[in-house]
This record gives C-alpha cells, structure tokens and sequence, in this order.
C-alpha cells in the first residue's frame, strides 16, 4: 500500500515538473508574453515518463533485486596475488609510465587536449579525496582553492612576469594558506554544517573575482597568460622578447602539437607526483590518523590526539593540490575568468570522488577519466548533459554505492 | 611528604537542573589501586568524563601531578600521562591491532610532513621505536599473535585487553578504566586481576577503576570510594566498605 502511494506521488511530482518545464512554453509576442501549450507529440512523451516513472516507483524492489544481480566487476580477480604482486608491481608501473609518455605522439592533438583535462581532473579528484574519502570532510567549495591556484599563477605571470614552475610551488603554498584560514575557524564544526560553509566559501571567492575588477579583471577574467617553458625554451611560433625557441633549438620545424605534448607531459609529471604524496602519506602517521579519526573521534581524542589539527591537515594538504592543478590549469587554457570556477565544478569533483569510491586512489583515477571523456563522446547529447550525468550517479548509486573501486587501506603488517 | 597523584576536590557536574556529581573528593597516590564503585546511574562515568575533560566540571579542582587540569582540552589532559578506557569498547575496528597501537602513539611518530614523506632516518628511528613499544604491550596483555588481525574481529576479552595496551603505548602515570571486567567469563576476569596488578607493581602506575564485580573491586584495590546519586557516600579500604551500613543499603535499596 506505501509503496502505491509512494507511486503515486512520484508519479505527480514528475507531472508537475514536466508541466512546467516542457508542457509550457513563454514566447514573447511583442512586447507581451504569450503562453503556448507542448504539441501532442510532447505530451506523448511527457505522459510515457510520467508512466515510467510510476511502475519504476511501485516495482522498486524488484528492479532492485535485478540490478543487485547485475555482475559486479571483481577488481580483485585481474590483480595478481601478494608475493607476485609486489613482484610485478614495479615494471606495471614502469611500463604504465613510458605508455603515457610514448602515446601522445602517436594520436590527435585532440586526444592529447583532452587527456590533459583528464589528468587536471584526476588532481582534483585525488586532492578532494584526501579531504572528503580520507579525512570523512564533506567540501562543497573545493573548486575555491582551484581558483585560487589559478589566479595566483595567473596574477603572478601578469604582473611580475613570474615563470610557471615559480609560480607552481607559489600556487599550491596559496592555496593551502586559504585552506588553513578556513579551516581553522570552520572545522569545529560538524559534517552538515562543515557543508554548508565550505559552499559558501565557494561563492564567496568567486564573486570575489568576480567584482575585483581592478585586479582580476572581474568577468572578464585574465588572459594570455604565459605557457611553461621547458628549461627556458619556450614553445611559441616567434620569439616576444628574446628568449630561446624550443623548436630553435633543436634545430626542427615549429609545429603547435609540441606545445599541447610538452603540456600533457608536464601534467602526467604532476600527477605521478600527486600519487606518491598521498601514498606515503596514507602510510604515514598522519595518514593513519585521519583513519582514526574517521573512525572514533572520542578515542582519538582520549589518546592524546588533537582533532582540529588533523583535520586541519587534510584540509591543508588537499587544497594545496587543488592550487597545483589550478596554476596548471591557467597555465595550459592561458586564459580563465571567474566561469570556470562555478559550484558545478565542485559538484563535478566531488561525484568523481563518490564514484570512484571514496578513498580509493585507482577508483578516482578511474572515475576522472570516465567524467573527462563520456561528455565528449556524447556530444550530440550536449544539451542533455547534466540529465545524463545525474542518471548515470543515481544508476551508479543503485548498483555499487560503495563506488567503483572501494577503498583498501595500505595496512601495516607486522613480520 | 609524598605528593599526591590526582587530588580531587569538591568536583560538582551539573546538567541543566540536574546535579549528575556532587561535590566529590578523590585522592590517588603513586603506585595505587583506586576503585569507584555505586549503584547504576550514581555518576560513575560522569566523574571520569570530567577528569578526561570530556565534560567540563561545573564546579571543583582537578590536581593531576600537582596541576590543575579541570578546564584543559582532553586531548592536552591524555598527554599530561592520565588515560582512559570507555564503558563500551572504542577501538578502531577497521584497522588492525598493531595499528591501533601506533595511532595511540601519534604524537610521538608525527614529525612533520617532509621527514615523513622522504623516510629520513630519525623518521624510521621514532617508527622502529613506536613498533617496539607496541610489540612490548602486546606481549604484556597476550596479543601478539593477533597483531595483524583487524580489531574488529577480536572477541570481546581481547577487544577489552586490546583497549587496555592501546592506553599502556601512550605511557600513562594514571590509567582510568571504567568497568573493564563488564561482560567478560569469570575466567577473562580474573586474567584482568592479575593484569591490573602487574600494571601496579611491575609498570609502578596508578589504576582509577570503576566496577560493578565487587570480587574484583574488593580483592585488588587499595582504596575505595563508593557515591551514590553523585554524592559521596563512603570511602575506605574492602573491609570498611563491606561493613559499612550506608553502602549496605544503597545497593540492597537500588535492587
Ligand atoms: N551528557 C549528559 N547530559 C545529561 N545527563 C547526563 C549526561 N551524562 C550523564 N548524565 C546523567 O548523569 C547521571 C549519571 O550517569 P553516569 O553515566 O555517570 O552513571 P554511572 O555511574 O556511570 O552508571 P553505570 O553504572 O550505569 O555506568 C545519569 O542520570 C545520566 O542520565
Ligand atoms: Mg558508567
């Protein structure tokens, strides 16, 4: 009996949704506005999804139970076991490494862009992960530290002339400054409410840039903003001010895709280097305590161990790799405004963490290529966009909500 | 004159309208075996809360060592050397027993970011040392032999020894346990007996105990303080205690 009227009910707030989004139309007439209804056709599929939406409420049980049968993938099964793993595991990588050094050269420069989006984005997820799947924070703003990275090489490049790799270290020191501000006062508190500032905290840098016109150049953003170079050579058709061409150097024909390569590289060194960081730090004591804590808090707190101070950590270190890869990012786009730094993002790396699985590295790494390239297979459906990628999070969360990848902790054996 | 090791006066706990500890006074010297006993619901754990700073006493002073610590953060308090256990265990069930052990060790091992991440060697140094310590208090409560189990799966009695030497790695000078003995076979109980005592004599600690196994209480203690509805009701050695009227019949009322 609840679950008809839960039907029902689903099926009329689809009805009312629909009427107002599809079965009405505003046209301007003039200077009036004139009121049209939705053709027969559109009515037809508002009533077919009003339909669907019903029976999918009142046999939720059932779609359940057959999407529990849906085979789960066995990660477990294609990973080698103990011994022979730790064996193998240095040539995997190895050959993983020369694989994404060797591939650019051999595809698109489209691929490669879009690659180096990809890797931006495993940053960012990695860098949220530590803070919302290690340390159990939930950050809604984290796109701020993003932007603050970015502006930050962006501003630097501007009016200092800095170069990218000084600026890298800059961004990320930046970043993690403003983590540490907000955090201090904010991470009293608890989860729900730890949300909320954090959201707002989001806002609040944006709008920021945003009407700072003087500085940022407000909605107008900061453009040509410098490109690394590689030792000094830069990857330019012509030189501005003197310094070396790369191409000039080597004595080759000048040819763009360098550039988009030199970048996708810079971005693979970054993000092996994101890796290492959090791997030792999930083995290290801090890592252990953010585990800890995650799991009692008042038995860390009874053994001695500071809260604030821990989660301050996480906090910290995840928005320092936020202002790495945004200091990459106005690096490698030489252009950014204030648009790219909008809630959506946040929400966008944050689906990528709950995806993945929260804390687990390789599910991250996963889920950002995954959330990189099916928007760009699916063009055509670009309109679609956010309805396609809500349904793919409510799927997901129906049949594995524990992501794609669950986490397992490196834990610590005793011999 | 041989200085105290806690020396509580006058500890008042007050929530809203009602009074949960009542002026209590409690003294504990080095080297002691200090129970708190009382009916369910006297106050009990209210008291420890208060000593570990988890509550902040509305009232009275708190000596540890010759400091006043009522008002410090608990963490601070557990680092002046004066841990607890908890009525129900709180381990860390998702990581493992020697892990647990290091969590404990935190702030001994957490060094700094940089020497972390490069292994510099005095980094491997505190790591070999904390490991030690933990095999060492492992060894103590017998569980060496599950080191690598998750803590979760432990039984009960382990979980229970387990939060014990999880305490003993921080080096306490004052162990607080409340009802260590609480759901454990006569058998585990009596293990426990002769653990707090080894901690008393060999490990020259001082143990607060809250019990309900009056054997338990009256055969180990040195001293005992019995409150009932937060206030003070009685306090002396085993023989006083059990001949004592008052205490007589505030069990025999509650029940
Ligand atoms: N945070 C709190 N807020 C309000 N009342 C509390 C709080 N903590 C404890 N109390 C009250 O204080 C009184 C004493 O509780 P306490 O847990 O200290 O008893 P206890 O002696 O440990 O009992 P038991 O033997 O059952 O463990 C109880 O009436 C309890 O309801
Ligand atoms: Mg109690």
């Amino acid at each position: 009996m609840g679950k008809l009227y839960n039907a029902i009910f689903s099926a009329g707030i689809a009805f009312v949704l629909a009427c107002l989004m599809i079965g009405v139309k505003l046209n301007t007439d003039g200077t009036t506005l004139k009121v049209t209804g939705a053709t027969s056709e559109q009515w037809a599929w508002i009533i077919g999804g009003i339909a669907l939406v019903f029976f999918s409420q009142l046999f939720a049980d059932q779609i359940d139970s057959a999407f529990s049968k849906i085979p789960k993938p066995k990660v477990a099964h294609f990973i080698p076991e103990g011994d022979k793993m730790t064996q193998l595991k240095p040539w995997l990588l190895a050959g993983l490494f020369v694989c994404m050094v060797v591939w650019p050269f051999m595809v698109s420069r489209g691929s490669v862009d879009l690659a180096t989006l990809a890797l931006i984005y495993i940053m960012l997820g990695l860098g949220l992960n530590i803070v919302v799947g290690l340390a159990g924070l939930l950050d809604l703003g984290y796109v701020a530290f993003y932007a603050v990275g970015a502006y930050t090489y962006a501003l630097l490049s501007q009016y200092f002339d800095m170069s990218f790799w000084v600026c890298l270290p800059i961004s990320a020191g930046m970043a993690a400054l403003f983590g540490f501000i907000l955090g201090f006062p904010v991470l009293r508190l608890r989860g729900d409410y730890l949300a909320i500032v954090t959201l707002g905290f989001g806002e609040i840098i944006r709008i920021l840039l945003n009407n700072w016109t003087a500085v940022t150049g407000g909605p107008n953003g900061i453009s040509g903003i410098a490109k690394p170079a590689l030792f000094g050579l830069e990857f330019t058709r012509r030189s501005k001010d003197g310094s070396p061409l790369f191409h000039d150097f080597f004595g080759i024909d000048y040819s763009s895709s360098y550039k988009v390569i030199f970048l996708y590289l810079i971005a693979v060194v970054l993000v092996a280097f994101v890796i290492f960081v959090i791997n030792r730090l999930m083995r290290m004591p801090i890592g252990r305590a953010w585990e800890a804590l995650r799991e009692d808090e008042i038995a860390c707190r009874s053994l001695g161990l500071n809260r604030t101070a821990i989660k301050l950590s996480a906090f910290t270190i995840g928005a320092s790799t936020a202002g790495f890869a945004g200091s990459f990012f106005a690096a490698r786009q030489g252009f950014i405004s204030p648009e790219s730094f909008t809630f959506i993002e946040s929400a966008i790396i944050l689906a990528i963490v709950v995806l993945g699985g929260m804390g687990s590295q390789v599910g991250v790494i996963l889920a950002a290529i995954v959330m990189t390239i099916l928007p760009e297979l699916a063009r055509e459906f670009s309109e679609y966009r956010m309805l396609l990628f809500g349904l793919t999070m409510v799927l997901m969360m129906r049949w594995r909500p524990q992501g794609l990848v669950p986490m397992k902790r490196p834990v610590l054996e005793l011999k | 004159m041989s200085q105290l090791l806690l020396d509580v006066n006058g500890l008042t706990m007050q929530f809203g309208g009602l009074v949960a500890v009542n002026k209590v006074n409690l003294t504990v010297k080095n080297r002691q075996i200090v129970s708190v006993i009382g009916p369910n619901g006297a106050g009990k754990t209210t008291v420890f809360n208060c000593l570990s700073g988890f509550y902040i006493p509305t009232a009275g002073s708190v000596m540890f060592k010759g400091k006043e610590i009522a008002g410090m953060k608990d963490f601070q308090i557990s680092r002046q050397g004066l841990v607890r256990t908890f009525q129900h265990v709180r381990l860390f069930s998702n990581m493992t027993v020697i892990e647990n052990m290091l969590v404990a060790q935190h702030r001994h091992l957490n060094t700094g970011l940089l020497s972390g991440l490069f292994k510099t060697p005095s980094y491997r140094r505190l790591e070999q040392e904390a490991m030690d310590r933990a095999i060492f208090w492992l060894k103590e409560v017998d569980l060496l032999d599950s080191a690598n189990r998750e803590s979760g799966n432990l039984s009960y009695g382990q979980q229970r020894r387990l939060e014990i030497a999880r305490c003993m790695v921080t080096q306490p000078e004052l162990l607080m346990l409340d009802e260590p003995a609480a759901g454990l076979n006569p058998n585990e109980t009596k293990e426990l007996d002769e653990l707090i005592i080894k901690l008393r004599d060999e490990h020259e600690i001082s143990i607060l105990l809250i019990e309900h196994d009056m054997g338990l209480v009256m055969g180990i203690s040195d001293h005992i303080y019995v409150i009932a509805q937060g206030t003070p009701l009685a306090d002396g050695n085993a023989d006083d205690i059990k001949n004592n009227p008052d205490v007589i019949k505030a069990y025999l009322g509650e029940s």
